[in-house]
């Protein structure tokens, strides 16, 4: 079982990557939930959410010491980056966070999604850098199954889709040229 | 049918559709929205009704109607809209219509707040709203249960000709899972109502009242009613029974909270304390029979709620003294974690074994 906390600020698209998580699980054959917890604000409040990926049927949908963090900005990265289960990783966006932990049991990865994203062809695309990044490091779900569900959402929307597509394939590569920190 | 992800609120209306419900009722309150937005578009797809009332009491005294004449009828709201509806409620008992309301619970009191709760326990099972009468309450802990328990809902207020409610934790209402759909009903399967005021003409007079003037009439009909709550408490408790063989402390919790005591209950077995969850899946009937059995053998029981201590009342009167029974909440919207609740049930375990 592995549980995934995101968090960040509405609009970053926290809460589709953590959808996108789920249904992947899903198409896999896993138990899956996606559990959201936002303000009432449709953009600039908090947002996070707990998605648990498992082969066993999940008792408790929460994530209060996950096995992955991804924080998409510094707030998010101070606040949650604490309850880590030791031996754990954290994903941070590097464009928008420092990537100091203060603590040395656990991988933090500097990811700088958003520069990325734009390097990608829209700002937008800044969570599918991530997702990128976490399938390389954990390979909790396929990289199919994610390219799977862009292709369900951006249906109709080729250009949208080529672009998402390049900042998971993008957020992979940031992996391997040394984000680890 | 392979499963697919589904939001709770979602799941509910699903459960509802593939069970004949062709008319909805509601008013926007969070964080139950996507209940009419989902009716909104799916009710139309199947040939039922879909109204945003101009109020939560205009909506409530729609289901009143559309159900009187004989549809599987719904409505759906959160905490302060669900007090709205109470004089309704209260009437639809009365007049013996059946109707499910869903109540996705959120943290009060007063308008209070958006997060997940379940201080309405009290308001749901035990009447709510005037006059003495009880809804059917069930309580979902997952997508899953929240489909198959609306479904189930339908039935069960058919069958009594009592109002169904189902008590959701704000968690149901916005937790996505895999969900097994169940295929969709013929409505010409549904049992036919004797009862319903449908426009058949030439037959026998039907009436649907809430106003029973006389000392003469009105006792009796209450009687009548106690005797079917009586009944219903005979036939249909249900609950979901977890490693409860051999406890020493068997946790209770309903919604989606068991499911983090079950958690907890893994973590205390692992630490050599034999844990066990009763997870009530009928609020009301309450499935007293499960903690009667459950007090043979356990040491101590802990309840657990995101309210300050209202099933506790419940749980005490079916362990009858028996055994100690201790409370851990939460309110406010904050959901306890894992760790909470073993610490509270090694506590609870300890003050039993010393007396106190």
């Amino acid at each position: 079982m592995i549980r995934i906390l995101l968090a960040g600020q509405g609009g970053q698209g926290v809460l589709s990557a953590g959808k996108m998580l789920a249904e992947s699980g899903l198409w896999e054959g896993k138990e899956v939930s996606y559990l959201p917890a936002y303000g009432p604000e449709m953009r600039g409040g908090t947002a996070n959410c707990s998605v648990i990926i498992s082969d066993e049927e999940i008792a408790s949908p929460l994530c209060n010491n996950p096995d992955v963090l991804i924080a998409m900005n510094g707030p998010s990265f101070h606040k949650f980056a604490p309850r880590v289960r030791s031996g754990g990783i954290v994903i941070v966006n590097g464009s928008l966070s420092d990537c100091y932990a203060g603590r040395d049991d656990i991988s933090v990865y500097d990811i700088a999604a958003n520069d990325i994203a734009m390097q990608a062809g829209d700002i937008r695309s800044a969570n599918n850098v991530i997702l990128g990044a976490l399938c390389q490091i954990t390979h909790i779900v396929k990289d199919k199954s994610i390219i799977n569900c862009l292709n369900e959402k951006f249906v109709g929307k080729p250009a949208l889709m080529e672009i998402n597509a390049r900042a998971f394939e993008l957020g992979k590569a940031a992996v391997e040229s040394g984000g680890e920190r | 049918m392979a499963k697919i992800l589904l939001h709770g609120t979602e799941a509910i209306c699903e459960g509802a559709i593939r069970n004949g419900c062709r008319a909805f009722f509601g008013y926007p309150i969070t964080p139950q929205n996507e209940v009419p937005e989902y009716m909104s578009v799916n009710m139309p797809k199947v040939g039922g009704v879909f109204v945003q009332a101009e109020s939560e009491v205009a909506a409530i005294n729609m289901v009143y109607g559309a159900a009187g004449a004989g549809v599987r009828a719904m409505t759906s709201s959160s905490s302060p809209g669900i007090s709205l509806k109470q004089e309704g409620i209260s009437y639809i008992s009365c007049a013996r219509i059946p109707c499910v309301i869903v109540n996705v619970m959120r943290a009060g009191p007063g308008l209070g707040g958006i997060l997940p709760a379940q201080g309405d326990y009290f308001q749901a099972t035990k009447g709510g709203g005037h006059g003495d009468y009880h809804l059917i309450v069930l309580a979902p802990c997952s997508a899953q249960e929240a489909c198959d328990l609306t479904y189930l809902a339908f039935d069960l207020s058919d069958k009594y000709r009592v109002p169904a409610m189902i008590l959701a934790d704000g968690m149901i209402g916005q937790i996505m899972e895999p969900v097994e759909l169940p295929p969709m009903r013929p409505l010409s399967d549904i049992p036919k109502k004797d009862w319903a005021t449908d426009g058949g003409y030439g037959k026998d007079r039907r009436v649907l009242n809430s106003l029973i003037i006389k000392a003469e009439e009105l006792e009796p009909h209450v009687n009548a009613l106690q005797k079917t709550y009586d009944e219903i408490a005979a036939n249909e408790q249900r609950c979901e029974e977890y490693m409860i063989k051999d406890a020493e402390i068997v946790i209770t919790a309903y919604g989606t909270v068991a499911r983090i005591c079950k958690s907890a209950a893994k973590t205390l077995r692992k630490e050599g304390i034999k844990a066990g969850v009763i997870r009530p899946v009928t609020l009301f009937p309450f499935p007293s029979k499960a903690y009667e059995r459950a007090a043979e053998k356990a040491e101590a029981f802990l309840t657990v709620e995101l309210s300050l201590g209202q099933m506790v009342e419940d749980v005490r009167l079916a362990v009858n003294g028996k055994k100690p029974v201790s409370f851990y909440g939460r309110t406010g919207g904050n959901v306890m974690d894992e760790e909470e609740i073993v610490r509270a049930a090694k506590s609870a375990l300890a003050r039993a074994r010393e007396g106190k």
